[in-house]
This record gives C-alpha cells, structure tokens and sequence, in this order.
C-alpha cells in the first residue's frame, strides 16, 4: 500500500500527516503558517523529501484555508470535519462526540447513528483566536493564561456568545482590580459554554468525547473547564496524543479515494500553484502624496493647549486621571489649562498599580513649588482611582470630553472619542450633552481591535497604522463587528492584499463602523458644525484621515487627543474652586498598598460578583455592586414599578379561590407570560387547577436549558425560556399551559396588535427541542384573546376536549380571566400615578424604563432597577402610562402591540417636563431595529434625551451606568441653562 | 411635472399624472418572474425597470440608509434602490419606488417605512413608494392592482415557477454549456412577446404554453450521471435572490450538485391560507374564510396545471400546496404564519419526501421567524429523518462567502458520503434478491 498525506491547513497552523499502511504515524507536524499557507505547506513536505521521494503518494488537503489551496494546486481537498470524523472513526471507535476547536472555528461532532456536524456559523468567538485575543488583553502568552487559569479561585460569568462581549466584560474586572487568575479561568469557561450553547443544539453532549485541535490540545486550563463542566471522568474525557492533528490524519485516511501520485509531482504542484487571487473589493488611497499629508499634519497639529513647563512652574496645579479601560491617562494642568505633565500608557491589567507609580514621579518633579489644587478622575476605572487616592471628584466620562473639547472650540456641536474599547459619541445642543451614542458591545472595531491585528501579523500599533497612510488600494473590510473582520482580513489577504492595504482597510473600517454602525448618520451634516474628534484612536493619522475623508469635512484632533478625558477631568478639578486637595499626599503615597480579592454578594437573589479592594490603613472599596447593601448601608428604596411588577406577578401562583382538584397546571414564567400571566392565573385557578410558576429566571436555570437552544442568535429573554419548561417538568407538573399567540391584546394605539415572531412561535420551538417536554403534557394551541367572545367559545372547546371541562364552566372561567386582567391593568396604572405623585411631592426625577413585560425579570435586566433608583429616580414602566396617549400615524408600521406601548409612553414623556425614558433593548431582538429610531425621533422632536440600554446575558452594568449617569449630567445641566 | 399629493396621514400618493410621466423601478428578485411581472405591468401603461445593479455600492448605499441591525434584505433591497436612483441614470424626479409588503408580523411589513426614511435621509423624499400588497395597507390613485392585472400577475408567477424548475433540472446536466439558458431565454422571449400582445394569459393558452415549456427544456441534450441534489429554502429574499444568498444556486452547480429550489407559488397561497385560517383559529367573518378559500383553490389550480405539465413531460414534480401542508402536523401549527411561517419547515419535509434530504436552509442573520421555523425545526426533524442533511446557513453583508461555502462544503461532504451508503445499500438489496427471481 502506498503511504498516505494528509495536510491541514487551518486558519493559522498547517498540519502535516505522513501515515503507513497500518495507519500508524511515521510524520507529522504543526507550524504556523502566519497567512503564508501554501509556502508552509511545501516547505514542510520538503523537510520530509527522503521519506517519500520517488514513491507514488496519496496526498489529500483539508482545513478551513485548505480549499484555496486545494484549487490553486489542483490537489484533491475533503472537507476538515468530514476528515476528523474518519480519524476518530479510525482512532477512537466507540466515540459518541468529538468537540474540536482550532484558531477560527470550532466544531461538534456526533456520532452514534447517523453522523451529525455542527460548526460554528457566522456569530461565534470561543476559538483559538479568541483565546490569543483574551491573553493579549490580560498581556500573557497563551501558555501563561493557561498557568494562570490553574490558580483560579472563583469563576467570573462572562460573555460566551463572541469575543467583542467577552472583552467587555473583562475589562472593567480587570479596572476594578479582579485577579488575573481567576479571568483565565473564566475565559476558558466562556470558551466551553459558547461551544455547549452555541453547538449541541438541542443535543446532548454525552457518553465517551474525544476533545480535539490545537487549543484543547495545549492547554490543560481549557481542558479542566471542559471535563468539568460536562462532568466527565477519565474512561469518557479522551484526549488523544495526537489531538491537533486529527484532521490531518483523517485526510490521510480518505486520501485513498483519490488517485495517487508521484511524490515530486504533488510537491510540484504545491510550489508552483499560485494562490488563487478573487477579485480586491478597493477604497481611494487616504493620501495621494507626501505634501497632502504634510499639509494634514500641520493643520492638526496647530491644535494644542497652552505651552507649559513643569521644570520651571512655581504655583497651583489641578489634576486629571482618566482610567480607560485598556489605557490610563494622567494630565496635570495649570491654571490656564496649560500641560505641567503628561502620561498616556497601557494599563497592563492593573491601573492601580500605575496611577501609584506616576503619582509619585509626579510629586518628585513638582519638587514643592507646585501645590496641587484638586484632582478628579474619569473613565471605566473611576471609582476604584477615586477611593484608592481620594481624588476630590469623579466624573462621568461624557462630561469630562465635552470640557475638554470646549476648551478648544466653545463652540463644539459634536465630539467623537475612540477608544480602546469603546466608542463614544455625542451632541451638544445649548451648551448640555445630549444624544449620547455608545457602541454597543457588538459594533466594537476600536482602537484594541487594530492593536491586536497589528500585534498578530508582527507590528507595534504605530507602526502598523502608518503603514497604511500611502497605501494605493485599501481594501474594503465592510463595517461589521470583530469576528467578521477576522476573516475579511483572511479573505483580503488570500486575494493578495497587502499588509500595507489591510492597515488602511482597518482604519476605514474603523471610521465606517463609528459613522454608519454607532452614530448611524447619513451625511456630515447629522453630526454637526464643529466636530472635535479625540481618544487615543483619533491618534492614529490613518484614521483621522478616513474620518474626514467620510464625512468629507475637516475636524478638529487636538495633539492630546489621546488625554482628553485627562485633560477634562483636570479642568473640572479646576473649576471645583477648592481650597485644598484630599488627594494622597506623597507621604501617604509612600505607605500606599493595594491587594484585590474577589467575592460574591450573598444579601440578595442578584448574586452580584464584587471584587473587595483593600488599600493601606484598613480603607476598603467594594465594585462590582448594583445597590448599596454590600456597602453596608441599606438600600435606597425609591417607588420602582419594576419590582412591583414582578412581585405582583410572582404572587400569582397557587390555588386561589379555586380548590385545586383538577391538578397542577405549570406555567413557564417567561416572555409574554410577563403580561398574560393574570390572565391565565384567574382562568386556571376558577377552574379549580393549582397554577404552577416556574422558578424565578436566572443564570443557573439558564444553563440547565442552554442545551436544547437551537439558534444562538436569538434574544436571551427566549433562551431562558428552555430552563423554565425543564423546571416545569421536573417540577412534576400534570400539564404545561404556553399557547401560541400571533396576536396579542388590541389596545387601539397601533395599526395592527401582533406579537413578536418569536414571543409568538416560541412554545413551537421549544416542543421541538426540548426532549424533556416529551415526558409532560405540553399544551401550546393557538389562542386569540384579542376576540373576547371567539376566544370564549373556542377556549371551552378546547378545555372539554382536554380536560372534560364542561363548556359553561370554561365559558364562566375566561369571564373571570379577562376581569382579573383588567383589574391588574388599573392597579398597575393607578400605582404608576402614586409613585409619579410620589415624585413630584418630593421633586425627584422620573424615569421611564421602556421595554417589553419581560425585561422587568431581574435576570434579564440584570438590576438596572436598583440602579436607577440608585442614582435618585423614580422608576415607573411603559405599561403604567402608554394608555394615556391615543392613537397617531407613525413613521414606521405601528404593529406590535407590546411595541405600541413604547411610542405611546415616549409621547407621553416629551409632555411631562420632569420625565425621562430609558428604552431597554435585547440583543438579537430584530423589531427593536424599527423601534429604537422612532422612539429616538419621538423623544427628539419633543426635546427629550434619548437613551437606550442593550442588555444579554452579559451581567456587566458599566456601560449602563455610564448612560445613566450621562443622562443625569445632561438633565443638570439643561436645569442649569433653564435656569 | 406632477404635483406632489400627500394623503392625510402625510403620505406622499403615486398620482394618476405620475402614472404617465414617472417610471416605476422595481428591485431584483427572481429575474424571470420579475422580467415578466415587468412586461406585464408595461402592457397596463405604467413605465417600469427592474434593477439588475449589484455589488457592494448596493450594500453600501443600504448600510448607508438603512439601520444596520435592520434584516439584510431590507438593506439590500433598499440599498438596490436608493443605489439606482443615485446612479444618474435616471431622473430622480420622474421615478417612483415599488415595494412588496407581506402585512404580517415580520419585520419585513415595515421595509416600505424604512424604504422613507431611508429617502428622507439621502434627501429624495419627494419620491413616491408604492407599497404593493394583498392586505389592503396603502392605496395610490396611480397605482391599482386591479383583478385584471392580478391575473396576469399569477400567469408570471406560475409561468415563472415551472421555468425555474426545469432550467434548475437541466442546466447541471447539459452537454453544452449555456443551453439551459439559451432555453430559458427562449422560452422568456415566446412568452413576453405574448404577453406584450395580451395573449398567453388565459388557462387554455397557458396549457399549451406549458408544453412549450416543457419540450423546450426536453430538447436540450443531458448527460445521464448522477448529481448530488441539493435543496435551497428559507426566507423568501435570501432564498431566490442571487444578490441575498451570494450566488448560491450557481455555487452549488459548480461544485457538482443539482440546485433544487421550491415555487414562489406556494409562498402566494399560503399567504392567502394565512387569512383563512385565522378566522378558523381566532374567529372573524365568513366571508372573508370562503373568499380566501375561493381564491386559494383558483391559485391551486394553475399550480396543479404546472405539476401535470412537468409530470406528463417526465420531469420530476413538487408536491402541491396541500401535501406541503399536510407534513407540518406534528411540527408547527397552521397558526405559525410570520414570515414563511410553517411553509419554510414544509418545505424542508417535502424535498426530504421526495427524495433530497440535502437541504440549505438560508436565512439573514438574526431573522426572527426562521429562529422558530428554520433553526428551531431542524433539530425534530434529524430525529425524525436521521438520514436528512440540513445545513443553516446565515447571510449578512459581513459574513464571508469563505464561511458560507466551508459549511456548504460539509453538507456536500455528508450528502456525498449518503448517496454512497444508498448506492452500497440499493446495489446489495439488488444482489440478495437476484437470486430469488431466478
């Protein structure tokens, strides 16, 4: 028999196999490639020339960047998970799973039966690229975050869905001093529940698994979560030797389908194939030549502060610290706004260490002549900075960049500050911040985005953006969120882009991601007049000039660009006026110590993860909090509906008046059970069934049903949906009563009264995924409650043919249904006007949080609640005062009731000068795309702030704050310019 | 020039001046279909192009427009449009915008209104949309859809379905490359030339027109090898238009599979199911149960004309409406009518039924519907048809045609793998009972 090759070539190793007749290894090996696959190909089959020159091969490709090169080279290709399953099929019979997970995709493979494949689709992170991306982010090696996650003590939840989420919730764990052991650990975790959430599909994971490719391979931390999570024991966790090489293997074992060939031939082949080139989709150079750029350059640089000397100064000084969220920034000023010093670095994971470091240098170069004033601070990191140092001011990011734009341009309409991490933008209107856009966690792209692409092909950051300032073709890489950008860079770079045009494709995508994705303008004009643009992103010229070029208008990029939050928060310090600072002195600074525990809160249901700062002198900081009780205080009780809401409904279960003899009737507490809930209660109980709630959502009950959730991308609000049934069951239930509803109630204020697509459909979905659904009576019919009196009729007949209820008794039930109904829509009203009375009695602000029934469930809305209220308002919900607006033509199809509500509630607010709205918005939820521009525009046009909150599982309530907080700036300071 | 009207509600009209003056540009779907609805909306009097622009400008200028967590149809069709009208190819003042509005509880009811905003953004509110749809939102003066020209619509439709079929049956087999579409250009050019001279369009012509169809297809020599066939479902605009789904029909004949992809009939009847069957479920007028149910069994007809056609001319046929219908019991209710609602999982049955278990189910990303009757259905339906192949295949303007064609690339792989079985199993059935005949 002739040997066999197999050649993988993945998104970023190549893998080669040389296999004898008794399919017993005699070559392989695992290099990466750095995107020159074909060249790392042929150089490692010429390593291994002796073994098989002058022979007749088979030699089949594979792998996910194979198929390129399969088609240049005209060697035979199979597909890579077709390959794995022949080796395991080979390897390891009696396997019932493989889980494989390479540098781009991960895959599922289920044997037993019928083969079955799954692969990661177009959303998914929790790949070996993603693991690279984490360790950059924590500044380790991939194997150090695999030592690391060994050591770990806790694990923190973290976004599992893509990388972008992840990377946001790490982030301020890390500013607020969260242990770098107990991250890793929580990556890989993120890393196994994106690939039990995101795979199995309704499939269960069991029986003997073969974990496969390179990262599983390598890194024993990744393993450990694994075998944990799936509680497998050794005789069912199988690691083979040879796992990140398995689908060379397999290609081996297939390559006897093909026709063999001489050795020299296919080398042959290999070398002088030239990759296959599509067609570049290109951009206009960002320079034509030297002059336009130096002209650029001149006209930027001649935006700078005052010229200041900290050598030479003698007097006051005021300090600003912006703790970002990769960078720390310090800036002190003098009073003319003039720059004594300046710090701009990475903040290695720990800005508490480096604020100690140049605080001190700071102090030794003022030397005593320089008094410093005041000291504020700004940024992911605030609060920690704040009591670490005992800075006299924190403040909210958004004002800190409109002081400091202002100093530059009073005039400023618009300011634009790229991040490492985050996007901000926002408008002035009368001398207040108004419109303030964030990027939403998924249209990330920032500036950490380029650092990690330019670090991944072999640059510094500065190096790399200038590389693509002269580039002739940029490429188009679209405007899409990380993940896909990933592989349009693979894309461009097998079409034969060059580094030079990739750099200058990423900083276009960079802008076109902030302009269309974020701040979603049309024309220059939506921005504004004088736009300041600013963050350390704006530093790179490549961006700044696609920025202009996009807009087709020139903008003002002071030379600190990259210290404006600095800059800001020092003139704030400033402004305070105060006499003295309490800021460390030098001498407390000597002494200053600073260790970082983390823990969980167990005072309430919300089981919020706080890491407990200690500093020196027994000072204490706990972060991570929603309401003040950790802190040892009580908690602010102001009205929230929200939680008057839930409670009511929560109440809802049990006999009530009826006797319960017909048995227990489960309803799942979840999606429109959130408004229909009173309704079925009332029927149920008059027919004398005990109603039956599942427990309250959480974290836990979201895992137990993560396993029969079909499409990853649908909002988490329906996720949990699989864990409330699997309760149910469990529960011991004699039925489960969720019906299909197209419709929902006709409350007359839209054009029509739909529900959602999948409000509507989803008890469908859940019958056909959740296994466990079988063991019950699951009872999902179609029912219209919109028809009173068709509804009555059809209803009876139904509940005779289940149940043998006579018809009269039915008929009685949903009269007493649609009475209770009503009353809890009255009480619900009239307590929305108490606590609005409430409000006004005592002068404090009202809040409206708008959403859908569901988003007050405190797993979804993660307690944005007690934030709220936190921060001084009075919560009430859209439900409590949609009914006080009539109907109006809308700008959109106005035809999904819960939807309705939000519009009507927002003309509601723009009457009521001391309310707000808030709209909540889930991830994947498709009529939130139609809904957020309107409320926008309605809240607008009637001189309102629009805010809007994205929420998934993602536990992390930074950037919710940073909104809140931004709102309550911008009300102050409209108050302000009223007054 | 036409005077712009606004009805009450602020709504720019298509007036009966416009009618003369403006021409209507409609945007790509199903070429054939379309070409022909176009021919037909010309011998009413109206001046109308379809849009044949593609390519990124269209994406950009939808990204532009468009809210980008809108669905990638609308983007793409408001994109085609907006990208059109700023071509300079026409005068943006002399043209109209149509759009379809299904009126259910998709979001895509709503891509008319983002169709406005998107015009009102790039400056262009003075151009008209006109809404075309069958649940009476949005009425023009210039713009009827009068029972005469939805007859003549349904003729495209049908006419359309059964060119798409057989093409879609020869053209992996044809000996000469491009002879299946010489005979689809054929058979467009006899039946727009009758259209053109309003003949064609009655059910006896329409008969005889089918044979035409069918022998011209006939003629065309094949090849007699055995291609993995390959299924194409999902939502409506990503299924059919080669713009939403990156080429995928030609993508699957070029790596050797025969493309198989189900009417737009079906799609039409159903809608029109939809509203029977909710006076069944919810209650409502009589009238309104039977005259769906009258216009239902009309459609049926013309798509039973073309099943005979295609079975008499010995190409394999689809099954009709109602065995569509009939596999959903146990899967979705007749209720579940948003977007395709249970057609999309019906459809997956009947192709597996008859004999294509390889199925790409194509969806935009994020779609809500499909969550439910795409996504959500494959799992019950590997249970219950373990040897069936579903892949899910998401389309948005960043996801790289690299990706889709990796996974499409599997479902062959486990397609090819299927067959071989089948061959293996069929070849030794054949072996064991040989020797029992004799």
């Amino acid at each position: 028999m002739k040997l066999r090759v197999g050649i993988d070539i993945g998104s970023t190793t190549v893998k080669v196999v040389v296999l004898d007749p008794e399919n017993k290894l005699l070559f392989r090996s695992y290099e990466r490639h750095f995107s020159k696959t074909r060249e790392r190909a042929a150089e490692t089959l010429r390593s291994i020339r002796e073994m098989l020159s002058g022979q007749e091969v088979h030699m089949v490709i594979t792998g996910s960047a194979g198929l390129g090169v399969s088609k240049a080279s005209g060697i035979d290709f199979v597909q890579e998970v077709y390959a794995t399953a022949a080796a395991v099929q080979e390897y390891c019979p009696d396997t019932d799973a493989v889980i494989e997970l390479g540098g781009e995709d991960a895959k599922i493979i289920f044997f037993g039966g019928a083969l079955e494949e799954r692969m990661n689709g177009s959303c998914a992170g929790g790949t070996g690229a993603f693991i690279d991306q984490m360790a950059s982010l924590l500044d380790v090696t991939v194997g150090e975050l695999n030592e690391l996650s060994l050591r770990h003590e806790k694990i923190y939840p973290i976004a599992s869905r893509c990388g972008v989420f992840a990377k946001s919730d790490i982030q301020p764990i890390l500013n607020q001093g969260g242990r770098k052991e107990d991250l890793a650990a929580s990556i890989f975790q993120a890393v196994v529940d994106q690939t039990v959430a995101g795979l199995t599909q309704g499939r269960e994971l069991k029986g003997k698994i073969v974990f496969l490719g390179g990262p599983l391979h390598f890194l024993l931390g990744l393993r450990q979560r694994f075998v944990e999570t799936l509680k497998l024991d050794s005789d069912h966790a199988i690691f083979p030797e040879d796992g990140d090489c398995f689908a060379a293997m397999g290609a081996a074992l297939c390559s006897t389908d093909y026709a063999p060939r001489p050795f020299e031939e296919c080398l042959k082949l290999l070398e002088e194939s030239v990759d296959a080139t599509g067609v570049l989709d290109v951009m206009p150079p960002l320079f034509a030549c030297q002059e336009e750029y130096d002209a650029f350059l001149s006209r930027h640089n001649a935006n700078h502060p005052p010229m200041a000397d900290l050598a030479s100064y003698t007097g006051d000084a005021w300090l600003g610290i912006d703790a970002g969220s990769t960078t720390t920034k310090m800036v002190l000023i003098n009073p003319q706004g003039g720059i004594l010093y300046n710090y701009y670095h990475s903040n290695l994971g720990n800005p508490v260490a480096i604020v100690q470091r140049q605080l001190g240098e700071i102090y030794a170069a003022c030397g005593g002549r320089v008094t410093i004033k005041g000291a504020a601070v700004t940024g992911y990191g605030e609060e920690l900075i704040k009591n670490a140092f005992q800075c006299d001011l924190g403040l909210v990011e958004t004002m800190a960049h409109y002081k400091a734009a202002a100093h530059f341009n009073p005039n400023v309409d618009f300011i634009i500050d790229i991040g490492g991490q985050d996007m901000k933008c926002f408008k002035i209107r009368n001398g207040a911040v108004d419109s303030i856009m964030l990027n939403e966690a998924c249209s990330s792209g920032c500036g950490s985005f380029i650092e990690t692409f330019a670090k991944a092909l072999g640059y510094d950051i500065a190096a790399f953006s200038k590389l693509g300032l002269f580039s002739p073709r940029p490429v188009n890489l679209g405007s899409r969120c990380t993940v896909f950008m990933n592989s349009s860079v693979k894309q461009a770079q097998k079409d034969g882009a060059s580094v030079e045009d990739i750099s200058a494709g990423l900083s276009i995508s960079i802008v076109k991601n902030a302009v269309y994705k974020v701040i979603r303008a049309a024309s220059a004009d939506d921005l504004g007049r004088h736009i300041v643009v600013q963050g350390g992103t704006f530093l790179n010229d490549a961006v700044l000039r696609a920025f202009e070029q996009e807009l087709d208008r020139n903008v003002i990029r002071p030379t600190i660009a990259g210290l404006m939050g600095a800059f800001g928060a020092a003139l704030a310090a400033r402004d305070m006026g105060l006499e003295r600072s309490s800021l460390l002195s030098e001498n407390a600074l000597q002494s200053f110590s600073h260790f970082a525990k983390p823990a969980t809160c167990g005072l309430c249901t919300n089981h919020c993860s706080l890491t407990v700062n200690q500093f020196d002198g027994g000072r204490r900081f706990i972060s991570g909090n929603r309401c003040s009780r950790p802190l040892g205080k009580e908690k602010q009780e102001l009205p929230d509906l929200t939680s008057y809401k839930y409670q009511k409904l929560r109440s809802m279960e049990g006999k009530g008046s009826g006797t319960g003899v017909r048995g227990r009737m489960g309803i799942p507490f979840g999606l429109n059970m959130y408004e229909n809930l009173p309704f079925w209660y009332a029927f149920f109980t008059k027919l004398n069934f005990e109603v039956v709630l599942s427990p309250e959502s959480s974290r836990k009950l979201y895992l137990k049903g993560q396993h029969t959730i079909p499409s990853d991308t649908v909002c988490y609000p329906a996720k949990l949906l699989h864990g409330h049934v699997e309760e149910l069951v469990e529960m011991g239930v004699d039925a489960i009563w969720y019906p299909c509803m197209s419709y929902n109630y006709d409350e007359g204020i839209g054009d029509n009264h739909y529900n959602c697509p999948v409000v509507a459909y989803y008890p469908e979905l859940l019958a056909a995924n959740v296994p466990l659904l079988k063991e019950t009576r699951f009872l999902l019919p179609y029912v219209g409650l919109y028809r009173r009196k068709d509804f009555e009729k059809r209803i009876a007949k139904l509940m005779e043919e289940e149940f043998s209820i006579p018809k009269k008794e039915s008929a009685a039930a949903a009269e007493a249904a649609y009475a209770a109904y009503e009353v809890y829509k009255k009480e619900l009203w009239a307590k929305g006007q108490e606590y609005v009375a409430y409000a006004r009695e005592h002068r404090l602000p009202i809040l409206v949080l708008a959403g859908r029934p569901y988003h007050i469930d405190p797993e979804i809305n993660h307690g944005i609640n007690d934030l709220i209220t936190g921060q001084g308002f009075v919560l009430i919900t859209e439900d409590a005062i949609s009914h006080l607006e009539g109907y109006e033509t809308r700008k959109v199809l106005n035809q999904w009731t819960f939807q309705s509500r939000m519009y009507n509630a927002a003309r509601y607010v723009c009457t009521q000068p001391d309310m707000q709205l808030v709209q909540l918005v889930s991830f994947g939820c498709g009529t939130d795309a139609i809904t957020a521009d309107e409320v926008r525009s309605i809240l607008e046009e009637g001189g309102k702030l629009y805010t809007q909150l994205k929420i998934d599982d993602i536990n992390n309530l930074g950037a919710v704050k940073i909104r809140i907080r931004s709102l309550m700036a911008a009300m102050d300071e409209r108050k302000a310019g009223t007054q | 020039m036409a005077e712009l009207v606004y009805d009450k509600t602020g709504r720019l009209l298509f007036t009966k001046e416009m009618r003369k003056e403006y021409t209507l540009l409609i945007p790509q779907m199903l070429p054939d279909h379309f070409a022909m609805l176009v021919s037909i909306f010309r011998s009413e009097g109206y001046k109308v192009d379809m849009l044949e622009n593609t390519g990124r400008p269209v994406i950009d200028a939808g990204q532009k427009y468009v809210h980008n967590d809108a669905c990638y149809p609308a983007i793409l069709v408001i994109g085609q449009l907006i990208n059109a009208v700023q071509s300079g190819k026409y005068d943006p003042h002399k043209v109209a915008l149509v759009i379809t509005q299904t009126g259910g509880g998709c979001r895509a009811s709503n891509y008319i209104h983002l169709l406005r905003k998107a015009l009102e953004k790039a400056g262009l509110d003075f151009i008209p949309v006109i809404s075309v749809n069958l649940s009476g939102l949005e009425s023009n003066p210039g713009f009827k859809v009068t029972l005469g020209l939805l007859r003549k619509v349904v003729y495209a439709i049908i006419y359309g379905d059964l060119i798409m079929n057989v093409a879609n049956q020869v053209r992996p087999y044809e000996l000469t490359p491009g002879a299946a579409d010489d005979a689809v250009r054929a058979c467009m050019d006899f039946l727009l030339r009758d259209m053109d001279n309003g003949k064609g369009m009655s059910f006896k012509s329409m008969e005889k027109n089918f044979e035409r169809i069918t022998s011209t297809f006939k003629a065309v020599p094949v090849s007699g090898e055995k291609k993995v066939r390959v299924g194409i479902v999902g939502e409506i605009y990503v299924k059919y238009a080669p713009l939403g789904n990156n080429n995928l029909a030609d993508f699957l004949l070029s790596v050797g599979a025969e493309p198989v992809i189900p009417g737009l009939m079906d799609f039409i009847i159903f809608k029109v199911n939809n509203r029977e069957v909710d006076v069944n479920i919810y209650g409502g007028k009589w009238i309104k149960e039977r005259a769906c149910h009258w216009f239902q069994n009309y459609l049926m007809k013309y798509q039973h004309a073309m099943i005979n056609a295609l079975k008499r001319s010995g190409f394999r046929a689809p099954g009709d409406f109602n065995e569509l219908h009939g596999y959903i019991k146990g899967y979705l209710g007749d209720g579940n009518k948003m977007g395709e609602g249970w057609l999309l999982t019906a459809e997956m049955l009947e192709l597996i039924h008859s004999g294509v278990p390889n199925i790409v189910c194509t969806q935009p990303f994020g779609c809500l519907p499909n969550h439910i009757v795409g996504k959500g259905m494959i799992r019950k339906i590997k249970d219950d048809y373990p040897w069936s192949n579903v892949v899910a295949i998401d389309y948005d303007p960043g996801a790289t045609k690299i990706n889709q064609e990796n996974r499409i690339k599997l479902m062959l792989a486990n397609a090819r793998a299927l067959q071989k079985e089948q061959d293996q199993q069929t070849s030794a059935l054949q072996e064991e009972q040989e020797p029992a005949s004799v």
